[in-house]
């Protein structure tokens, strides 16, 4: 157990059996009254945001998190298995625990990961992805394509919006936070 | 020199200088007042003992908290109304409002009580706005400040019953008391005025005497400006028994919050039978320059705060 003052940013904490990280602690006290602090955490499992406020004197869990680059090697069976850049020890995860990242995970691709108790906790990819388009001229009816843009399909499965000149063959930048077109950078030869 | 160091230093250089200009203009008043500058030590065999307040251990003795029982030994040793400006250190205080080694300006005024010390705070700031070339108002967080006196005043029973609900004085619940302060009590003060909070309830007496006439509630009183808590003011305990009997009870206090023991304070309670009728105030001295240059954060008007250290 940890003191609540020795809580700084980036401790990670286990509350109720989730552990969060710590993205921000705000600090109150009255000059002869007791301190209060209010925590801004996120749920590490599922990335939910969530306030708690603890008092001078309560003590709270520390748990042990740690990051590893690892390369992406397959999926099988409903799980994706990864490979430690540094140890190559392999590491698997249930496809569902990845969520809708798992769309830009391209075989072997480098990744951060987060392991606690020796599980995979959190898989971040890189900012942005390079992706081949597989599929092109999609054509939907929904609101979120414009006349300039058209639906394709990436050599992962993922759909994405972009402008009409990008082909089948070219070669994509992205954004693997908000799943977006950044810029065409290539053409598959 | 670090690339980071550098852009930060620069960036609060005139804040710091304003500082400087603080400091000289916080002596001039007092020099004025007619009180003598003191100088007290850091390194301490004994602090005050606090439940919420944790002193820094040194080799078997302290980091000052505060100035208060050694300026207080001055008063009995008859020197008079007094002031100082020193470092004080309370671990764990780190915030936007709160660095563990900060600067405190404490005075005493011989003869006085807790609302001549208020006027004497009312007078102070408005003599630091004056030699910074401000006029009777203080531009903070946004928001124009009338600092032209009198501040208003209201009881904390009155300022709980309307912003909180309830009565501290005679339904006290220390459970309750702080986060309602924070919460609820000081962002209802008004915000274009400094306010001063007064009377607090006599469990959080510290080393106030209680009210004659209304033994409830403690002669102490702060001053809050800008959402800033600035300065906590007593008319002094001059009664050495009931002076220890508060420290024990914040003893346990501590105790139970498993808190490490302190010593008493003996020196300090024995010259406690000779402390004549004084009033006193601590005040922020980082939270005054805060005001002065709209800072937000306290690191803005520190040279190394704790994290660039």
């Amino acid at each position: 157990m940890m003191e609540i003052s020795e809580v700084a940013r980036n401790t990670k904490l286990m509350i109720d059996g989730a552990p969060y990280t710590v993205e921000e602690v705000n600090f109150v006290k009255p000059g002869k009254g007791r301190a209060i602090y209010r925590l801004k955490l996120r749920n590490l499992f599922d990335g939910m945001a969530r306030e708690i406020t603890y008092h001078s004197g309560d003590r709270v869990e520390e748990v042990s998190v740690t990051s590893h680059e690892m390369q992406f090697l397959y999926e099988e069976g409903g799980h994706y298995v990864f490979m430690d850049n540094e140890t190559f020890e392999q590491h698997t995860i249930d496809k569902k625990r990845i969520g809708p990242k798992a769309l830009f995970l391209k075989e072997g691709i480098t990744v951060s990961i987060l392991i606690m108790h020796g599980r995979i906790i959190d898989v971040n990819l890189p900012k942005f992805v390079e992706l081949a388009v597989t599929a092109s001229a999609f054509t939907t009816k929904t609101d979120t394509v414009t006349a300039q843009q058209k639906m394709i399909t990436l050599e992962t499965g993922a759909t994405v919006g972009v402008p009409a000149f990008v082909k089948e063959g070219d070669i994509i930048k992205v954004d693997t936070r908000t799943g977006t077109y950044v810029e065409r950078t290539g053409t598959k030869k | 020199m670090a690339e980071e160091e550098s852009a930060r230093l620069a960036r609060i250089k005139a804040n710091l200088r304003r500082r400087a200009l603080i400091h000289d203009s916080i002596r001039d008043f007092f020099r004025g007042e007619g009180f003598l500058e003191v100088d007290t030590p850091l390194l301490t065999p004994a602090v005050a003992p606090e439940a919420y307040i944790a002193p820094f251990s040194v080799n078997g003795w302290y980091l000052c908290p505060s100035p208060e029982m050694h300026m207080k030994r001055l008063l009995a040793g008859g020197y008079g109304s007094m002031f100082q400006i020193c470092h004080c250190f309370r671990k764990g205080e780190r915030g936007s409002l709160h660095n563990p080694e900060f600067t405190m300006l404490e005075w005493y005024r011989h003869g006085a009580n807790y609302l001549g010390i208020i006027e004497d705070t009312e007078r102070l700031v408005l003599h630091v706005a004056a030699s910074l070339g401000l006029g009777t108002t203080v531009g903070y967080r946004g928001r124009e400040i009338a600092l032209t006196p009198p501040w208003p005043r209201v009881t904390v029973r009155q300022a709980f019953l309307s912003a909180a609900g309830w009565d501290p004085v005679s339904h006290p619940d220390e459970g309750r008391f702080d986060a309602d302060l924070v919460d609820r009590v000081m962002p209802a003060l008004p915000a274009d005025r400094p306010a001063v909070l007064a009377d607090y309830p006599a469990a959080g007496a510290a080393m106030a005497r209680l009210k004659a006439g209304d033994p409830l509630v403690a002669e102490r009183a702060e001053v809050f400006i800008g959402g800033l808590e600035l300065a906590n003011a007593y008319s002094e305990l001059t009664d050495a028994a009931e002076l220890e009997g508060r420290f024990r009870a914040e003893m346990e206090r501590r105790r139970a919050e498993g808190g490490p023991d302190l010593p008493m304070p003996r020196r300090f309670l024995d010259a406690t039978a000779s402390l004549p009728v004084c009033g006193g105030i601590a005040l922020g001295v980082d939270r005054l320059v805060m005001l002065f240059c709209d800072a937000a954060s306290i690191d803005e008007v520190m040279a190394f705060p704790r994290d660039w250290a």
